[in-house]
């Protein structure tokens, strides 16, 4: 029977069935970070189990990490004794640890495809919903809940019933000025933030296969802004060759036997979906968001829809109906996150603030999503041509994609971000958020209010 | 696990549609390594102002309303996958979340930890959420067993679906580590390509 690639990934995982209930499903490799994991390990300790298969664990503290300084001391108690709590469960559970100062640290998602801990075909978990950005290798990955990860660590398994499968397909060539930001905000917008929920989705047609693996990775990151549990893309040429090389991936003829397993890793032709969706590329324009959840997102030179329902987050927002925000003022900018944090993201942001300055009243936040991102960043010339413009590279972490650090945005502030979530008070207490592709917040940057990048190139 | 029956008991309707669980619990208060105490911060920034006086017109802070259940409006729960939402909602006392859909990690979440999520239609929604509204003493009882929702007072009622893996875990106050740690020989032979 012709099976979905969902189907096959899945299917090829499952340990076991229960009756009427859900299935054992197997997960080749788990992510950990500090803020969601210390119950679990503490869970483990109660039943007086180990975790089974350590070597299958990887962690790195990253949510609540300070982003300049990472040599000193972490200065808040909490966060300190947070990551520090994640050092000594790995250091007990022999589970590799890219700390702080390690040469491999970073945002858990940007690390896992880097370091070729990801790999195509895998189930891959992690206690954060933007485990999804794995699904970009063509794996099933999905964020789950602390119990579930103390599950893992336990028993390498989950009990999980499996979602309905959604197809979106989005075909021909993105215009000047529109990126994959673009396209995953326009398919959340056309959905709705509860659009994908119960689905597991697969990304389809010639706009995915002619984007990088960065672009894909930022497309499955945003998956679950629609409510999806992942999203994937069946990988081809550019995932085998994104994955030969890395650190941890396979080598020689290993290698190889693998990429031979990896191209089976399609939808067959004649396999059926719950649902399709059906797009065109030269229909998207740059976006950014409106409201308080990524569903409320619209072309940048339109106006703030009058829909019934958002008046609210509209009030929260500080925005009108039928107002423009193109040439709105902004005095905060965030380029980072497991969504745009990586070397094509600051390229591109380079490319764009090469010869220009940063406009005066922007405070910017550039944070990139790892060590070895922030190394090319240096290799290439970046960090200079950003410091010409008026900018401040600072070091790995989630920063002000969620505020748990100091990096936030303050009362009543916009903050033009690449991040994934406008949610009330994300970014800091009574901040508001407007979410945008890495071009549309540098031209933000550039001009000190919302900017079309397409008037800038 | 706590076993879950049959709750009787007045409920606080928190009329918004797409509560995510950045609102239900903000990522400042993450930091703790246990899991009790959440409660404290639940809703925080809808519930107190940033002098950590509490909002005169928010749901939680009107002595009115009281009892185990919130009734909350379409798609609660969505963003990310914090269980601390669910730890921060089971700690203030809460034991079941009505509502008329929920993201599903949040939901996943819930179960693990006794917090029955009840999904029950559009418009039962809006009735229960009228009816708590003009009179907070309205009884409303979630029978697990029977799977039912009802309005005790005009006993308007409606069914709910739960898994029945899920619903016997509630009934018998197991979880799936249990569950898990029992098949793990069945886990061997996977690895090793084998069958049990």
């Amino acid at each position: 029977m012709a099976k979905t690639l969902f189907d096959k990934i899945w299917e090829k995982h499952v340990v076991d069935r229960i009756p009427d209930g859900p299935d054992v499903l197997y997960i080749d490799r788990h992510f950990i970070h500090e803020v969601t994991s210390p119950q679990a390990f503490s869970g483990l300790e109660q039943r007086k189990i180990p975790v089974l298969r350590p070597e299958q664990v990887f962690a790195t503290p990253d949510h609540n990490v300070p982003t300049m300084d990472q040599h000193l001391t972490i200065g808040d108690r909490l966060s300190r004794l947070q990551v520090d709590k994640l050092t000594e469960n790995c250091n007990k559970h022999n589970i590799q640890l890219f700390h702080l100062q390690h040469e491999n640290h970073g945002i858990v998602h940007i690390i896992g495809p880097e370091l070729g801990i990801t790999q195509p075909g895998q189930t891959i978990v992690c206690g954060d919903s933007h485990t999804a950005t794995h699904g970009a290798f063509g794996t099933v990955a999905f964020g789950i809940g602390t119990s579930e990860v103390e599950m893992v660590f336990a028993s390498q398994c989950l009990l999980q019933y499996k979602p309905k499968r959604m197809r979106i397909t989005v075909d021909g060539e993105l215009n000047p000025g529109v990126v994959s930001k673009d396209v995953i905000l326009y398919i959340i917008a056309k959905l709705g933030a509860g659009g994908g929920t119960g689905y597991f989705v697969e990304f389809a047609g010639s706009t995915f296969r002619n984007m990088s693996m960065e672009a894909r990775m930022t497309v499955c990151n945003m998956t679950i802004e629609m409510g999806a549990r992942g999203g994937l893309i069946a990988p081809d040429d550019k995932t085998f060759e994104y994955v030969r090389g890395k650190k941890l991936s396979p080598v020689g003829a290993e290698l190889e036997k693998k990429i031979e397993e990896w191209s089976q890793l399609y939808t067959d032709e004649d396999a059926l979906f719950d649902i399709e969706y059906v797009f065109n590329a030269p229909d998207i324009a740059p976006m950014i968001t409106y409201g308080t959840n990524p569903g409320m997102g619209i072309p940048i030179d339109e106006p703030v829809p009058t829909n019934k329902g958002e008046e609210k987050s509209l009030d929260y927002m500080g925005f009108k109906q039928g107002q423009h925000l193109l040439g709105m003022p902004v005095n905060y900018v965030f380029i980072g996150s497991c969504t745009n944090a990586r070397i094509e993201d600051f390229r591109a942001v380079a490319e764009l603030v090469k010869g220009r300055q940063k406009a005066p009243n922007i405070n910017a936040y550039l944070v990139p999503g790892s060590k070895l991102v922030e190394k090319q960043i240096d290799d290439e010339g970046i960090r200079e041509v950003l410091a010409e413009a008026g900018f401040t590279i600072r070091q790995p972490g989630c920063s002000a994609c969620l505020g748990m650090n100091d990096d936030k945005v303050p009362k009543g502030e916009y903050c033009v971000s690449t991040s994934n979530r406008n949610f009330e008070g994300r970014q800091g207490p009574e901040s508001r958020t407007i979410l945008a592709s890495p071009l549309t917040a540098a031209a933000t940057a550039l001009t000190g209010k919302i900017t079309d990048v397409r008037t800038l190139v | 696990m706590e076993k879950f029956s049959t709750i009787t008991s007045r409920a606080v309707p928190l009329d918004e549609e797409n509560v995510d669980t950045d609102q239900i619990i903000p990522a400042r208060f993450l930091k703790a390594i246990d899991r009790q105490g959440f409660g404290e911060n639940l809703f925080r920034d809808w519930r107190y102002d940033e002098h950590d006086s509490p909002k005169a017109d928010f749901i939680l802070n009107n002595d009115a309303y009281k009892g185990s259940i919130l009734i909350a409006g379409k798609n609660f729960g969505s963003g990310s996958s914090r269980e601390h939402a669910a730890w921060a909602l089971s700690d203030y006392g809460f034991k079941v979340v009505v509502s008329s859909f929920f993201a599903d990690i949040f939901k996943n979440n819930a179960l693990n930890n006794g917090l029955l999520p009840v999904q029950v239609s559009n418009s039962f929604l809006s009735i229960m959420l009228k009816k708590v509204q003009q009179d907070p003493a309205e009884e409303i009882e979630v029978n697990l067993e029977k799977q039912t929702i009802t309005l005790l007072r005009t006993d308007e009622s409606e069914p709910f679906e739960i898994n029945p893996y899920k619903k016997k875990c509630l009934q018998n106050g197991y979880d799936d580590i249990d569950y898990l740690l029992s098949i793990l020989k069945k886990v061997d032979a996977y690895e090793k390509g084998t069958t049990v």
